[in-house]
């Protein structure tokens, strides 16, 4: 049973016991153009809320990709830095950054669900 | 006013469309104790004649190599320029552009830096190079500060043959980025001992080949202990010419190389504009301060070029930049590319024969006089001389005798008293027989 | 019938690559070869060859004179380019700067053989000082970002000084990217300002974020609105009051040089683009040069080197003991952009006190008048007066499909290199132009014509597509940038050898 939040960064976590997948979202790669280039971290790092955790760039951008939790991070998506294209075609699902060990579940709480985040969108525009 | 075009009738018919009464008008927002009802006070406008009269009779006070036999080195260094790289450079399209933000209608810009990027990385023996930065000064200063990026490290060791102004550049520009860097004490004879200093917390160690003395070194040994210990070697090369000859960095196993371009295209004019050349491996790229050009093809598949890249840089990252430069040094980068297209293999390697045949011949003779003595056992165009005395002192009497002979090393290092009687001398191609005969008469006389 | 066999359109050349044109053996140069020698290179003489082409120099002058044809430049186009001040280069300057008496001074000549190049130095120097109404200035930085640092590095320097640590350096949410990152690299820490709605600095917000741990703010004036900022004075007190410093990014100094002095708005630091207000070439991206003028306060922590002018005529101060003052250190080396500044002079005496002044008066003036010209048509950000340069945004192209990009690549069909794109950043699809004062009349109603024009098509149905198939005419279409930036080709590579 796996349940997907997302941060007001535009990230998204897909949570399956206590390891989350973390990637960008849709409205994300749509505002940063063509992905040409990835940079995640190395499995085994530790990462915490908020803080810096990979980089993806476009031809006209360069973002941070932040971590929605603290933990380890226990996988990293190669496909994507071979394909960053892929990060277009499917943010939310294939072309995911990481994956990181929770250390602590109830930062969770804070997260939004897609509802709120979609109206979170929506309000930016 | 003959570089502004607006008439009075043009003026007048401007501001009746904008709908105000006279320029004043567009500047109200300018605060009331900002306004001036005077000119400043300089001199009012000249005539083109003028102009050329005034800065003509300031060119006039100068002695230089123009007439006068000129062995001066010590990072910049007289060499011909080819009547047709000037010619080039002062064509509109290429003095008069923009950085190539909009590619379509700057592939001359693009195609130059592409060729350009090529040429240095054939020269340094690296992977890729970029498209230039202000000078090796920064350039050198910009490669610890990737060497920290790339190994995480913040520990840098300078050599004491590297040319004090990129050490002190360095040292004084990244003061306030958590680097700790130590520049080791001037090293004439070169018996400084790296190997020994070499520590597993240093990012990188910097040498310059041929030294800021002249020394010629084999850095294999260096590197190969460098990437045991997972430091990166920079090299720095004062004089591009010398790559013409000497072994490449990137044979020896650099891993960022920094050239001073001035030799190629320039000129010396005084010490600036410079033009650094920056290169390392592919797998280092991204940490590459500077532009890029990079192939690719347009909308009909023709090839073509367009800066990438970009994402490191200053106006996109902002505060998370590789570095803060914005422009690079274009018109250099292009006097330097067309001199090297001049010489092509043939002619480089040539000129760099010459420039060292006519070093050897001077350090055999000037090495004969008595008093004189000759540091060097190895060197490309520049070597080191010990005098009686001061060295300072006696390139004044030889500028009294209408010769320019040389830079005392107590000019770069005023506080170091053991380098009081070392003097640099180099010479170039620029520097025939009469040059020679005069300069060696001149010391005989005085030492 | 469009294509040629050649592949040639007339005279616009499809010029190969220098490596792909190499006669080898055949070079551009003739030596006279020195006699048999022995060599003195320790062992290390190059083994193999380095890879470099021979072409002969008549196939060499035909390269970069068709290069050459590829680009645009000042000569050729009007380029409005915002905040780059791409004025007319004056060929005068570049007879000066190859004078033998200057080109081929060597920078560490004893300086009693080259008295008149610290004299030009000097007088360089003068006229920035006097220009701006600062005591001071520090002329080695090689660029306007450059220029910043020096102000920052002096601006930390005298705060240490005064014993105090202040890590903040607040820039207006429009700056140049270069003012963060300068930041940055002096070890600050940056907050931004944001702007208020007549794009101005919010003034307010600026002083609910000074504080004591602020060391100094970055703004530009006039700003990258292109309006100048009428608080400044204000906004110079409450910085002043909060013992921070003001540094003034001198980008678009062009504007008000000759009406207004600096020192006179607070300022206690600027860098002065001299490839921007005076004329000297941009060159395809440099070498510029960034002196940056210092106030009373800071005078004392300017970089060496510089000149001193005694009574025994002039002399460099090149080492940090040698000096009066506490100089922040060497930031550049040798002495600076002299081949620049030799430039720079040449241009502020052939225009003096005078014409500077009418060089910013018309450059307000051509771009107030492409303000009035193009309100209707296009949608200006602020309200009016601009100074030198006048901010459009996207909303005019609002439901078109055609993009600001779109809308420059059209400019260029037209034989306008296009205004400054998507900068700043405080409003959307940002077109903002700076003709600047070298630009007649004519030019400027041309202008007006072709971008009017194009902004009615924009606004017709289906005009979309004809607007992303642009430029048609130029040497390229548009060029594929997501290829290059995820498979970089940095460099020519042998094939053969591969």
């Amino acid at each position: 049973m796996s349940k997907t939040y997302f941060t007001s960064e535009h990230e998204w976590i897909k949570v399956e016991g206590d390891v989350g997948t973390v990637g960008i979202t849709d409205h994300a790669q749509g505002a940063l153009g063509d992905v040409v280039f990835v940079e995640l971290p190395a499995v085994g790092r530790s990462v915490s809320k908020g803080g810096d955790a990979a980089v993806v760039e476009s031809v006209k951008a360069a973002s941070d990709v932040y971590s929605p939790v603290s933990g380890e991070v226990v996988g990293a998506n190669d496909a994507i830095v071979d394909q960053p294209a892929l990060v277009n075609e499917s943010p939310e699902d294939g072309a995911w950054f990481f994956k990181v060990k929770l250390s602590n579940a109830s930062e969770l709480d804070g997260l939004m669900d897609r509802a709120a985040y979609d109206a979170f969108v929506a309000g930016q525009s | 006013m003959r570089y502004l075009p607006l008439t009075a009738a043009d003026r007048r018919s401007m501001l009746d469309a904008i709908g105000v009464k006279s320029v004043d008008d567009l500047y109200r927002d300018v605060p009331q104790a900002a306004r001036r009802d005077k000119l400043i006070d300089l001199p009012l406008s000249a005539s083109e004649m003028e102009v050329e009269r005034r800065i003509a009779k300031l060119a006039a006070k100068n002695l230089t190599a123009a007439t006068a036999p000129m062995f001066c080195g010590a990072g910049v260094y007289r060499h011909h320029v080819p009547a047709a790289v000037d010619a080039m450079i002062q064509r509109g399209e290429f003095l008069t552009s923009y950085t190539p933000y909009q590619p379509e209608v700057a592939q001359g810009t693009l195609q130059y830096l592409f060729e350009f990027q090529t040429q240095v990385a054939l020269i340094t023996g690296m992977e890729v190079a970029n498209a230039s930065l202000y000078d090796a000064a920064t350039g050198t200063s910009e490669a610890i500060a990737m060497a920290a990026r790339v190994t995480r490290r913040t520990k840098a060791l300078i050599s004491g043959g590297v040319h004090p102004h990129y050490s002190q550049t360095s040292e004084d520009s990244l003061r306030y980025t958590g680097l700790e860097i130590e520049t080791l004490a001037p090293d004439p004879l070169g018996t400084e001992d790296l190997l020994g200093r070499l520590s597993s917390d240093l990012a990188c160690v910097v040498v310059q080949n041929p030294s800021f003395f002249g020394r010629l070194n084999d850095l294999k040994l260096l590197a190969d202990s460098c990437h045991e210990m997972g430091i990166l070697l920079v090299v720095v090369v004062a004089e591009p010419v010398s790559l013409g000859l000497v072994a490449s960095p990137g044979e020896m196993g650099a891993d960022i190389v920094v050239v001073e371009g001035q030799s190629l295209g320039i000129g010396m004019n005084f010490g600036g504009p410079g033009l650094g050349l920056f290169a390392t491996r592919d797998k280092f790229l991204r940490q590459m301060p500077g532009r890029l050009a990079g192939q690719t093809v347009d909308q009909d598949g023709k090839r073509g070029w367009v800066l990438t890249l970009s994402t490191r840089e200053q106006h996109i990252r902002r505060e998370k930049a590789t570095s803060n430069i914005c422009t690079n040094s274009g018109l250099c980068a292009l006097a330097f590319s067309i001199h090297m297209t001049m010489l092509g293999e043939t002619g480089f390697t040539a000129l760099a024969e010459l420039n060292h045949a006519r070093a050897v011949d001077l350090a055999q003779k000037v090495g004969a006089i008595k008093g004189l003595k000759v540091l060097n056992d190895a060197f490309f165009n520049e070597f080191a001389v010990t005098v009686p005395g001061s060295a300072a002192e006696l390139v004044e009497k030889l500028a009294a005798k209408g010769i320019l002979g040389g830079v005392p090393a107590s000019r770069l290092y005023p506080t170091w008293p053991e380098l009081d009687n070392v003097l640099l001398l180099a010479a170039t191609e620029t520097n025939c027989d009469e040059d020679v005969d005069a300069l060696v008469s001149a010391l005989k006389e005085l030492v | 019938m469009s294509g040629t066999i050649s592949g040639n359109k007339g005279p616009l050349i499809e010029e190969p690559l220098i490596f792909e044109q190499a006669t080898p053996g055949r070079c551009g140069v003739d030596w006279e070869m020195p006699d048999a020698y022995e060599d003195r290179l320790g062992g290390l003489r190059k083994k193999g060859k380095i890879g470099l082409p021979d072409i002969a120099e008549p196939t060499v002058i035909r390269h970069y004179t068709r290069l050459s044809q590829k680009n645009v430049g000042i000569d050729t186009v009007f380029y409005p380019l915002g905040s780059c001040t791409m004025k007319y280069n004056p060929r005068l300057n570049e007879k000066t700067a190859r004078l033998p008496g200057l080109s081929q001074a060597h920078p560490f000549q004893p300086v009693s053989t080259v008295q008149g190049a610290l004299e030009l130095m000097d007088q360089c120097a003068h006229w920035l000082k006097t220009l701006t109404g600062m005591p001071a200035v520090a002329m080695s930085p090689a660029a306007g970002a450059h220029g910043e640092f020096c102000g920052l590095m002096a601006i930390r320097a005298a705060l240490e000084a005064r014993g105090e640590t202040r890590l903040k350096i607040l820039v207006p949410e429009s700056a140049h990217g270069t003012n963060p990152a300068s930041a940055a690299i002096c070890g600050f820490e940056v907050e931004s300002i944001p702007a208020n709605d007549r794009g101005r600095v919010d003034l307010a917000a600026l002083k609910a974020k000074l504080g004591p741990d602020v060391a100094a703010v970055m703004v530009t004036n006039p700003n990258t609105c292109g309006l100048f900022e009428d608080e400044v004075l204000e906004i110079a007190s409450a910085v002043h009051d909060a013992g921070a410093y003001f540094y003034c990014d001198g980008a678009n100094f062009n504007a008000i040089v000759g009406r207004v002095r600096i020192a006179d708005l607070g300022v206690d630091a600027m860098h002065i683009n001299l490839h921007k207000t005076f004329s000297t070439p941009h060159g395809g991206g440099g070498p510029g040069a960034g002196p940056t003028v210092l106030s009373a306060a800071l005078a004392a922590y300017a970089p060496v080197p510089y000149v001193v002018h005694d009574d025994k005529g002039f002399r460099l101060v090149e080492h940090v003991h040698e000096s009066e003052g506490k100089p922040c250190g060497r930031i550049k080396g040798f002495h600076g952009q002299f081949g620049v500044m030799v430039r720079a002079l040449s241009y502020m005496m052939a225009l003096g006190a005078d014409g500077l002044k009418q060089c910013a008066e018309d450059a307000v003036l051509n771009a107030n008048y492409l303000l009035a010209q193009l309100k209707d048509e296009l949608t200006p950000s602020f309200e009016g007066p601009c100074m030198h340069e006048a901010l459009f945004d996207d909303r005019f192209l609002k439901d078109t499909g055609v993009t600001t990009l779109d809308f420059a690549k059209a400019l260029i069909d037209e034989g306008f290199h296009p205004m400054t794109m998507y900068f700043p950043l405080v409003v959307h699809g940002a077109l903002l132009m700076e003709p600047t004062e070298t630009e007649s009349k004519a030019t400027l109603d041309k202008f007006v014509a072709s971008v009017k024009g194009l902004a009615r098509q924009a606004k017709q149905a289906n005009s979309a597509d004809a607007f992303k198939s642009a430029p048609i005419h130029a040497p390229r279409r548009r060029l594929d940038e997501t290829a290059a930036a995820r498979t970089p080709v940095l460099r020519w590579k042998d094939q053969a050898a591969e």
